[in-house]
């Protein structure tokens, strides 16, 4: 199976069922114009690589190694729809298509060129969050500053703040972004490696709050969503 | 008045500075419990041992890299203006990040105490400070407080008075970086010797380092060569640690604070969660949150209305039972003019005003605003800003002035604006009067309800166009969230009477002139002429009596005087002989709308320049005529 496939079916589980959830076999083959009966046995063979767990009738779901490949992809795709509309200005309704069809073909060293040269972008042009890269930073300066890509990967899984459930402690590992917002986090003890707590966030992509140094704060999502953390 | 000394409050958001200043000074600072009430300095004096000392009460500030306007009020004072001593109020449950700012405080060899505050609080929640530790360590002398109590506020002052007779130290030790930054930090400082900006040497060379954009711009004039070499030297440190250096340098402070929090601080961990932690689980849930401050808002309208209404209606009665029979031109001037005037202010003030105040005291000390913060961040990005905004918006209830200063805690100028602009159209506690006392009394509470809706929709609305048409983007919330406290009665009335004391002093002889006034237009036929030449905005396209045109120019001054004169114009308090329900809730709704009052147009020159005040009062007076003439014809056809 072509590695393009892979990546294909990856990115529509991981759309469709989540981070956590499933994905019926009837959602992906309609997703992807499959018939179900092709698309169940991409699920077996998914299932050997260890890419997703699966069981005929209850759906599929995204293994660790599954989940990380698809965010790689996501990474990807809309790292390039910000290059397509930003530097190309081409029109919104092409670049989803050129986007799904350019990021099977680039390569890590070029997707972090593309980061740098975009200067770190959050959001692609369709408003969702860009999932952070895998190099061992600790914010977007250290790499924008850096001249060459020989930066090191990263060894430990980070995800935002946004991501943690309710209750859930971990320790602050990268923030996105610069300038006085940075700084003022920073200032108010968001420091690297200072462990927080997610005490709740408000529905329908409301802000956070956040218990840090035995002070609550409340931070606004698209802030929040830029602050990366490592669970403890 | 020779002042013998100056003594500065100065600390984080919401630690106690103005109680603390308040019980040294016996003024009337605006307290409550949330971050961002003071936004301007205050000054006061205090007479201690014989001595004159001015005391300053400066807004919140987390850092001396400043991140909203009330901030950089704080520290040019604190850097510039060089207090004698400045007193550093500590919130003894947070102590670790109120250290933060109190060891850059340190750096600057300002003279200093420590006022560790809310020590009460702190030993509730388990958490011991020997603040002889910390007072040892820090070289600083540390005064445990309870600011609401008095507790401890005056031996602050005594150690202050110490500290101006010791001369200042020479360097202090608090805090030390690592040698990599502490080498290059002396290399800095050898390249700025012989140059003076007022700033210690050191705390320029750090300041430098963090590439502090005013210090770096206040020493490039002088000294465009160290802030090269201080370019080099903070990326030499940024490429050791991999971070930017200002971020550096944080982590090292906050380190030093974990150290000494370590050392002076013991916590008990109370394994239940307490009743407050509860009580924000529910405050801030999804569904239940919203449900609560959508209930705890109408009762509060509900409650006045009802309340408001009964009590003018009450000491209307009142005064028309003793009513003694007088006629003729002075007669009806003296009690048309005179009585009916001061009486219907009377009856406005106690009924509406007075009780409104109350509660709004009660809901800021109560630590409630913040909650209403974080549960409307969410809607109000859809108006281009965040949830901070509301803390203003609700304070605009009571009065559109403060609300317009209180606006300073957005932190940039398009979310100021834009907050302003929106504060002005909230109905504050005087149209609040015309809406429940005029439309609520005699339509029922259903109709001033209606007239909320609609003001808030049209907040909304004008939100969206703002947002739409003002380049940029909400930067987004950051907030601390304080936990709840059971307000205390005496500081809610005293509050209240400090907001109200204001209204019984301007308000109550003016609008009793204004009646006298009208009463003598009336009487002499003076007020037929001027109503005649407003006559083709307010007759023909209002449909609204002749004599509502003068209550307008009048209104600017103070809206609620709108109500009170009608009575006087229409020369009867039973409004419904003059005017139909119709008029009624036009009038309301002009009166809701258009231009703000005098006093907030001053403020909006103050915050923003004459040419936006001016585009906001221009907006509003077209929007109050387009939309009053509209609802009018509406209204007509299915009333």
């Amino acid at each position: 199976m072509p590695q393009e496939h892979i990546e294909e079916y990856l990115e529509a589980i991981y759309d469709i069922a989540g981070k956590k959830g499933t994905a019926k076999t009837t959602e992906i083959a309609d997703r992807l114009k499959n018939a179900p009966a092709s698309v169940t046995e991409v699920f077996q063979r998914l299932k050997m690589k260890g890419f997703v767990r699966y069981e005929p009738h209850k759906g599929v779901s995204l293994t660790t190694k599954g989940y990380k490949a698809a965010l790689k992809m996501k990474r990807k795709h809309r790292l390039l729809e910000v290059f397509l509309d930003k530097m190309l200005h081409l029109p919104q309704e092409y670049i989803h298509e050129q986007a799904c069809k350019m990021e099977h073909t680039l390569t890590d060293e070029t997707e972090t060129a593309l980061c740098k040269t975009l200067k770190g972008p959050a959001q692609c042009p369709h408003g969702s969050p860009i999932p952070p890269c895998n190099l061992d930073v600790k914010n977007c300066q250290e790499c924008l500053a850096e001249q060459t890509t020989s930066l090191e990967k990263r060894e430990k899984d980070i995800i935002a703040i946004t991501s943690l459930k309710h209750g859930e402690k971990a320790k602050i590992a990268f923030v996105r972004g610069g300038g006085g917002v940075m700084q003022r986090l920073c200032d108010l003890g968001l420091t690297n490696g200072t462990e927080i707590s997610l005490l709740r966030a408000a529905p329908l992509h409301g802000p956070v709050e956040i218990c840090v140094r035995g002070c609550k704060l409340v931070i606004g999502r698209g802030i929040a969503e830029k602050i990366f953390v490592q669970k403890t | 008045m020779d002042v013998d000394l100056v003594i500065a409050l100065a600390g984080n958001a919401n630690v106690g500075k103005s109680s603390i200043f308040n019980q040294l000074t016996g003024l009337g600072q605006i307290i409550g419990n949330w971050p961002g009430k003071t936004v301007e300095k205050a000054e006061g004096m205090l007479l201690h041992h014989g001595k004159h000392i001015k005391v300053i009460d400066l807004p919140g500030i987390y850092s001396l890299s400043t991140y909203s306007q009330e901030e950089i009020v704080s520290r040019d004072f604190i850097a510039l203006e060089h207090p004698d001593v400045v007193v550093n109020v500590v919130d003894a449950t947070a102590l670790e990040r109120n250290l933060f700012f109190t060891l850059q405080l340190l750096e600057m060899n300002t003279p200093l105490v420590i006022g560790l505050n809310l020590v009460d609080v702190a030993k509730k929640k388990g958490i011991t400070i020997n603040e002889k530790k910390l007072q040892k360590i820090l070289h600083t002398p540390v005064v445990p407080t309870i600011a609401t109590k008095g507790i401890g506020v005056h031996e602050i002052v005594d150690k202050a008075l110490e500290q101006t007779s010791r001369p200042p130290p020479e360097k202090n030790h608090a805090i030390h970086y690592g040698p990599e930054i502490e080498t290059r930090i002396e290399k800095l400082e050898r390249a700025l010797t012989g140059v003076s900006i007022g700033y210690p040497l050191r705390w320029t060379a750090i300041k430098l380092l963090e590439q502090d954009s005013e210090i770096v711009s206040k020493v490039s004039e002088k000294h465009p060569d160290a802030i090269v070499a201080a370019k080099i030297l903070a990326s030499e440190i940024s490429q050791i640690h991999k971070e930017p250096c200002a971020t550096v340098i944080a982590s090292e402070r906050y380190a030093v604070a974990v150290r000494i929090v370590k050392e002076a601080q013991t916590i008990k961990e109370s394994e239940k969660p307490s009743l407050t932690e509860r009580f924000d689980a529910f405050s801030m849930h999804g569904i239940y949150g919203y449900a609560l401050m959508f209930v705890i808002m109408l009762s509060i309208l509900m409650f006045m209305s009802l309340f408001g209404g009964w009590l003018s209606e009450t000491i209307q009665d009142l005064f028309e039972s003793i009513k003694p029979g007088m006629s003729g031109f002075w007669g009806e001037l003296l009690w048309n003019g005179g009585v009916v005037g001061f009486y219907a202010t009377l009856s406005i003030a106690l009924g509406f005003i007075l009780p409104f105040y109350l509660i709004l005291g009660f809901l800021e000390d109560s630590g409630y605003l913040p909650k209403i913060a974080y549960l409307m961040d969410r809607p109000c990005h859809t108006i281009g800003l965040h949830g901070k905004a509301c803390m203003p918006l609700l304070l605009a209830l009571g009065c559109n002035v403060p609300a317009c200063v209180g606006c300073r805690i957005m932190e940039t100028k398009r979310d100021r604006f834009i907050a302003i602009f929106l504060s002005t159209l909230v109905p504050c506690s005087a149209r609040t009067v015309v809406i429940l006392g005029l439309v609520g009394v005699y339509l029922g509470f259903q109709w001033a309800l209606l007239l909320y809706v609609f003001d808030f929709a049209l907040i909304f609305l004008i939100g969206r166009a703002l947002n739409r048409f003002l380049p940029g983007m909400s930067v987004g919330i950051i907030m601390e969230m304080p936990p709840y406290r059971l307000p205390s009665g005496t500081v809610v009335i005293k509050q209240a009477w400090n907001r109200f004391k204001p209204f019984l002093l301007a308000a109550l002889p003016l609008i009793v002139l204004g009646s006298i006034i009208i009463e003598t237009m009336r009487l002499t036929g003076v007020l037929a002429l001027v109503s005649d030449a407003l006559s083709p905005v307010t007759v023909t396209w209002l449909g609204l009596p002749a004599f509502t045109g003068f209550l307008f120019i009048f209104g600017i001054l103070r809206k609620e005087a709108a109500l009170v004169l009608l009575m006087s114009a229409a020369g009867t308090t039973d409004i419904r002989s003059v005017m139909s329900p119709v008029q009624m809730i036009v009038f309301a709704l002009v009166i809701m709308i258009y231009v703000p009052c005098i006093a907030t147009i001053a403020a909006l020159i103050r915050e923003t320049g004459w040419k936006r005040a001016g585009f906001i009062t221009f907006v509003e007076i077209g929007l109050a005529i387009f939309i009053g003439g509209f609802t009018f014809r509406i209204l007509t056809v299915i009333m």
